[in-house]
C-alpha cells in the first residue's frame, strides 16, 4: 500500500536518527552477503573490523586519521552545497592545496613554529580555493556547470602535480614522484608524541594535529552557515536564486564564496597528508578522499553535526577494511570499495526507499500510545 | 426530496499541529452548482483536495451517490466521477490539447482506433457545452481562459459528474469570467453538478444556487444562495462585519516620486514585453496599474525594482536616474534610498519558502542592524523582532522558527508585507498584494496600503483583481500588450470599461 506520511508528525529522531540508522544495517547486510559470497565469515569480518578501528590504541588512530580527512572534503562538499553547488573537484583543490601548504614550509622556516603552521593552514586553504575559483568564475558567469568543469579541474591539477613532481619540485637526489621533506620541526606532532608526554608508549600512528583542525572546522562551517550573515546569503541563493536577486543578494558573489570556501576546505586535507604524515608531497596523495566526501556530506545531510559521524563511519571502514584485507585472503582492498559502495547506495541513492514505512510504523505507534 | 450526489460525514484532517478540517459535514445535491466560501487557510481547497484523494482524511466518510468510497489517489475519484479544475492547471504547454487530455489514459501503444475515438467523443463533448476548443492546437499557444476550458473538457471526457473548480477566476478578464460562467451553467443544464470554490462573493451570488461557509476548518453554515446576501455571507466567513469598500480620503498629490520614460523591456526569452511606457507616481497617490496577467506588468515591476535590465528609456526616482539602457541600481540600492518591493508572485520571489519565518522577516535586510553586527546574524534581534511583526500582522501561527512553507499563502503574504512596510518606504511597489489572500486579510492589507499613502508614499500598485485596483487606487492606468492603453482618475471608473481596456478592445 503506497501511504502518504504526513512529515510534520514524525518525530525527530525517527527521520534522522532511526531512518539512517536502518538504511546502514541493511546495507551491511548486503555487504556480508558480499563477503559470505567471496567465501569468509561476514560474522567474523564484522568483528574484524571492529577489532582492527577500535580493538587496540593504533587502530582507533589509526581511524580518527582518516577520519579527519573525510571531514575536510565532506565540509568542503557540504559547504558548495548550500548554494547549491555540485563540488565534485575537491580531489583536485585537496592536491593543489598541498602546494600551498609545501611552499610555505619551505620558505618560511625563519619565522616560528607555530606561525608557520598558521600560514600553511592559510596556504592550503589559499591554493585549494584559487583551484576551485576558476569553476566558480565559470558557473557564476558564463553558466558553465560546476560538476563539469571541478570534474575536468580533478584532472587538470592530476597532470599538473604529476609534472611538477617529475620536472619541478621532484628531489633531484631520487627517482620517485615527490619533493624533498620538508624540515622536520614544522611536522605536525602525532598522537604518538603526544602519548609520550604523559609517559604512555604507543606505536606509530598517522593520527596528527590535523585532526583538532578538522573538528575545529566543524565548528567554523556550522558557524559560516547559520550564524553568519554570508551563510545566510549563500542558503538564500541555494534556495530560490530569483528571491535572493530581489533581496539584494548577488549570486554571482555568492557562487564565488562558496566555492572558494568549499575549494579552501578541501586544500586544508593537504596539511593532514603533507604536514601530518608524508612530510612532502608525493604523487596522488588525495587518494580519493576528495570523492568520498561527497558520500560523507550527503549521509551527513551537509550539517556538521551529521558530516561528524558519517566520516567517522568511513574511517572505521577504511581502516577496520584495511585490516580484514590483512587476515582473509579472499577479500581484497576492492571489496571494500565495494562496501563503501553499497553504504553510499543505501544511504545516499536509495535513502528514501524504506522511509515511508519506518515513518508510517512509528507515526502509527505512537499513535496508539496516545491512545492508551 | 433530492438525494445527495456527494456527501462528506466528519471529516477531519490536520496537518502537524493545524487542524485544516474539523468535523466537516457537508451535502451536495445532483445538478446543482454549490459554492463553498471562507476565507484562505480555512480550509476549502483542503476538503476539495480529499474529495479528489490528493489528500487522505484523518477520519471521516465520503459518500458518492450514497455510497461509501474510499478514495486513495485522483484516479480512485476519477473512476468515481470526480474531476477537478485546480488554481495551477495540470497542463504540457507544448503538447497539444488533445495530446493533455489523453495524457495517461491513452489505452494503447501506438496511437490508432483510441486516438480516433477520442477526437471524436472530445469534439462532441465540445459541441454540446460550447467549449470552442480545437482540439489540435498547442497549450502554449493558447490563452489562460482556453487553458481552462482545456481543463475542464479533460475532466469531462473522463467521465466527471461532479466538476471542483478551485478559484477558478483568479487569472481571468471580466470577459472570459462571463464565458466561464456560461460554460458552467449550461454544464448545469445537462446535469452536471459543479462545486465551485472561491473567496469572492460576487461569483457566488452570480453563479450558485447553494452555498457553504468555511472558517478556520470548520463548517460555519448551509445557505440557499437566494435566501442570503454578501454582507451575511462575509460576516459569516470572517466572524464579524466587514466594508468590503474601503473608506479612504482623498489624495494629496505630492511631488513626482517615481517617473518612467519611454521604457522597454525585454523578458528572459529575449521578447519585449514593455514596449513603451511612460508613467508618474505621485508622493501620497497610490497608481493602479490594471491588466490582464501577461502583458508586461512582471516585467515593469522587475525593471522599475532594479531586478531586470531594461532595453531603453530611462527609470528616475527622486529626480536621479535609477535605470537607463547601460546602467541600473540593484534592488539593495534601491531599498536604501527607501523602495520597497511586494513581489508579485511570493513563493517565486518574495520568499525563501524552505527559509524559518524569522529569516523571511530580515529577507533582503539582514545586513542592516540590528539583524547583523559585523556580519553575524544577531538571533536574539530577529527573534524579538519577528516576534514582534508577527503579531502585528497578525500572522498566525505567531511561531517565528517555523519553516515557511507550512504557514497558508495570506500569512506568507502578510510575512512580505510586514518586512516591507516596516521601515515606512517612500515608494512602494507592490504587486498582487491579495493575490490568494482571505477577505479578513484583504481588508487589513488594503487598509496598511491606504496608510502608507497617507504617510506620503508613493505606490504604484499593480493588480488583476479590478475590484482592488478600484478600490484603493486614486488614478488608474491599464496595460495592454505592453503599453499603457488608457488612463483613468478612479471617478466613476466602471469595472466595464476598464475589462475592455485590458481585453485590448478599445
Amino acid at each position: 500500500m503506497n501511504t502518504v506520511v504526513d512529515r510534520s508528525k514524525v518525530p525527530w529522531w525517527v527521520a534522522n536518527l532511526i531512518v539512517p540508522f536502518v538504511n546502514l544495517l541493511l546495507a551491511l547486510l548486503v555487504s556480508g552477503l558480499f563477503i559470505f559470497i567471496a567465501g569468509e565469515n561476514p560474522i567474523q569480518a564484522v568483528q574484524l573490523i571492529i577489532y582492527g578501528s577500535f580493538g587496540y590504541i593504533e587502530g582507533f588512530a589509526y581511524t580518527l586519521y582518516y577520519t579527519t580527512n573525510f571531514i575536510f572534503t565532506g565540509l568542503a562538499f557540504a559547504v558548495a552545497f548550500h548554494c547549491r553547488l555540485f563540488n565534485i573537484g575537491g580531489e583536485g583543490q585537496a592536491y593543489i592545496g598541498g602546494l600551498g601548504v609545501f611552499f610555505v614550509a619551505i620558505n618560511f622556516t625563519f619565522l616560528p613554529v607555530p606561525i608557520v603552521w598558521l600560514l600553511a593552514i592559510a596556504g592550503a586553504a589559499l591554493f585549494g580555493g584559487a583551484w576551485a575559483f576558476i569553476p566558480a568564475y565559470l558557473q557564476a558567469k558564463r553558466g558553465s556547470h560546476v560538476v563539469i568543469t571541478t570534474i575536468m579541474f580533478n584532472f587538470i591539477a592530476a597532470s599538473l602535480m604529476v609534472f611538477l613532481l617529475v620536472d619541478v619540485i621532484r628531489d633531484t637526489n631520487q627517482m620517485g614522484p615527490h619533493t624533498v621533506a620538508v624540515a622536520k620541526e614544522l611536522w605536525f606532532p602525532t598522537f604518538k608524541e603526544l602519548a609520550q608526554l604523559f609517559g604512555i608508549k604507543i606505536r606509530y600512528s598517522p593520527l596528527n594535529l590535523s585532526f583538532l583542525i578538522a573538528i575545529a572546522a566543524l565548528f567554523f562551517v556550522w558557524f559560516l552557515i547559520w550564524k553568519t550573515k554570508w551563510g545566510y546569503e549563500m542558503r538564500a541563493v541555494g534556495h530560490n536564486t530569483q528571491a535572493a536577486i530581489y533581496a539584494g543578494i548577488s549570486p554571482y558573489k555568492n557562487i564565488i564564496i562558496a566555492m572558494l570556501i568549499s575549494g579552501a576546505l578541501a586544500g586544508m586535507l593537504s596539511l593532514n597528508e603533507i604536514l601530518g604524515v608524508h612530510h612532502k608531497i608525493v604523487a596522488g596523495f588525495p587518494a580519493g578522499y576528495g570523492f568520498t566526501g561527497i558520500a560523507v556530506a550527503l549521509m551527513g545531510r551537509n550539517h556538521p553535526i551529521g558530516i561528524l559521524p558519517a566520516a567517522f563511519l568511513f574511517g572505521i571502514l577504511y581502516q577496520g577494511g584495511s585490516e580484514v584485507t590483512f587476515d582473509m585472503p579472499n577479500i581484497t582492498r576492492y571489496m571494500f570499495i565495494a562496501v563503501q559502495g553499497v553504504i553510499i547506495l543505501f544511504s545516499g541513492a536509495l535513502e528514501n526507499l524504506f522511509r515511508p514505512q519506518i515513518e508510517s510504523f512509528f507515526v502509527s505507534q505512537l499513535n496508539k500510545e496516545k491512545a492508551v | 426530496m433530492v438525494s445527495p450526489i456527494l456527501e462528506l460525514k466528519d471529516i477531519n484532517k490536520s496537518f502537524g499541529h493545524v487542524q485544516a478540517n474539523k468535523n466537516i459535514n457537508l451535502k451536495i445535491n445532483k445538478g446543482t452548482i454549490h459554492g463553498i466560501i471562507g476565507e484562505n487557510g480555512a480550509g476549502k481547497s483542503t476538503l476539495m483536495s480529499i474529495v479528489f484523494g490528493l489528500y487522505q482524511a484523518d477520519s471521516g466518510v465520503i459518500d458518492i451517490n450514497g455510497k461509501t468510497i474510499n478514495l486513495k489517489s485522483p484516479r480512485d475519484s476519477i473512476e468515481s466521477g470526480i474531476g477537478m479544475v485546480h488554481q495551477h492547471f495540470m497542463l504540457v504547454e507544448n503538447f497539444s490539447v488533445l495530446e493533455n487530455i489523453i495524457l495517461g489514459f491513452e489505452g494503447e501503444l501506438v496511437f490508432g482506433k483510441n486516438l480516433e475515438k477520442a477526437k471524436t467523443d472530445l469534439k462532441k463533448l465540445c459541441e454540446n457545452y460550447k467549449l470552442n476548443i480545437d482540439l489540435d492546437s498547442i497549450i502554449g499557444d493558447l490563452s489562460v481562459g482556453f487553458r481552462q476550458r482545456v481543463e475542464i473538457l479533460k475532466s469531462l471526457y473522463r467521465g466527471a459528474e461532479i466538476l471542483i473548480l478551485d478559484e477558478p477566476t483568479g487569472v481571468l478578464t471580466p470577459q472570459e469570467v462571463d464565458e466561464l460562467f456560461k460554460i458552467l451553467r449550461s454544464l448545469q443544464e445537462e446535469g452536471k453538478t459543479i462545486v465551485l470554490i472561491t473567496h469572492k462573493l460576487n461569483e457566488i451570488m452570480d453563479l450558485t444556487s447553494e452555498v457553504s461557509v468555511m472558517r478556520q476548518g470548520e463548517m460555519v453554515g448551509h445557505k440557499k444562495t437566494n435566501s442570503t446576501n454578501k454582507e451575511e455571507l462575509a460576516e459569516m466567513m470572517v466572524g464579524r462585519s466587514v466594508l468590503l469598500r474601503i473608506n479612504k480620503s482623498t489624495a494629496k498629490n505630492g511631488e513626482v516620486v517615481f517617473s518612467v520614460k519611454n521604457l522597454v523591456v525585454k523578458d528572459d526569452l529575449d521578447v519585449t514585453r514593455v514596449k513603451n511606457v511612460n508613467l508618474e507616481v505621485h508622493a501620497g497617490e497610490i497608481l493602479g496599474l490594471a491588466g490582464v496577467t501577461g502583458n508586461g506588468q512582471t516585467e515593469l515591476l522587475e525593471a522599475l525594482s532594479g531586478i531586470r535590465k531594461i532595453e531603453s528609456g530611462n527609470i528616475e526616482l527622486f529626480n536621479e536616474t535609477i535605470s537607463d539602457k547601460n546602467n541600473f541600481l540593484d534592488p539593495r540600492s534601491l531599498k536604501e534610498k527607501g523602495l520597497a518591493h511586494v513581489p508579485e508572485d511570493r513563493q517565486r520571489m518574495g520568499l525563501i519558502t524552505e527559509f524559518k519565518a524569522n529569516e523571511n522577516l530580515i529577507f533582503g535586510y539582514h545586513h542592516q542592524e540590528p539583524f547583523s553586527k559585523s556580519s553575524i546574524l544577531q538571533e536574539k534581534n530577529i527573534l524579538s523582532f519577528s516576534k514582534k511583526v508577527m503579531g502585528e500582522y497578525d500572522v498566525r501561527p505567531n511561531s517565528p522558527n517555523l519553516i515557511t512553507s507550512n504557514f497558508s499563502g495570506g500569512n506568507q503574504q502578510k510575512i512580505i508585507l510586514s518586512r516591507e512596510l516596516n521601515k515606512n518606504p517612500k515608494v512602494l511597489l507592490v504587486g498582487q498584494p491579495t493575490r490568494g489572500v482571505d477577505i479578513g486579510a484583504i481588508e487589513f492589507i488594503h487598509q496598511r496600503l491606504i496608510d502608507m499613502r497617507d504617510k506620503g508614499a508613493a505606490i504604484l500598485l499593480v493588480s488583476v483583481e479590478l475590484e482592488e485596483v478600484l478600490s484603493l487606487s486614486d488614478r488608474i492606468v491599464v496595460m495592454f500588450d505592453g503599453n499603457i492603453v488608457g488612463e483613468k482618475v478612479n471617478k466613476n471608473v466602471t469595472d466595464r470599461e476598464l475589462g475592455l481596456l485590458m481585453a485590448g478592445v478599445v
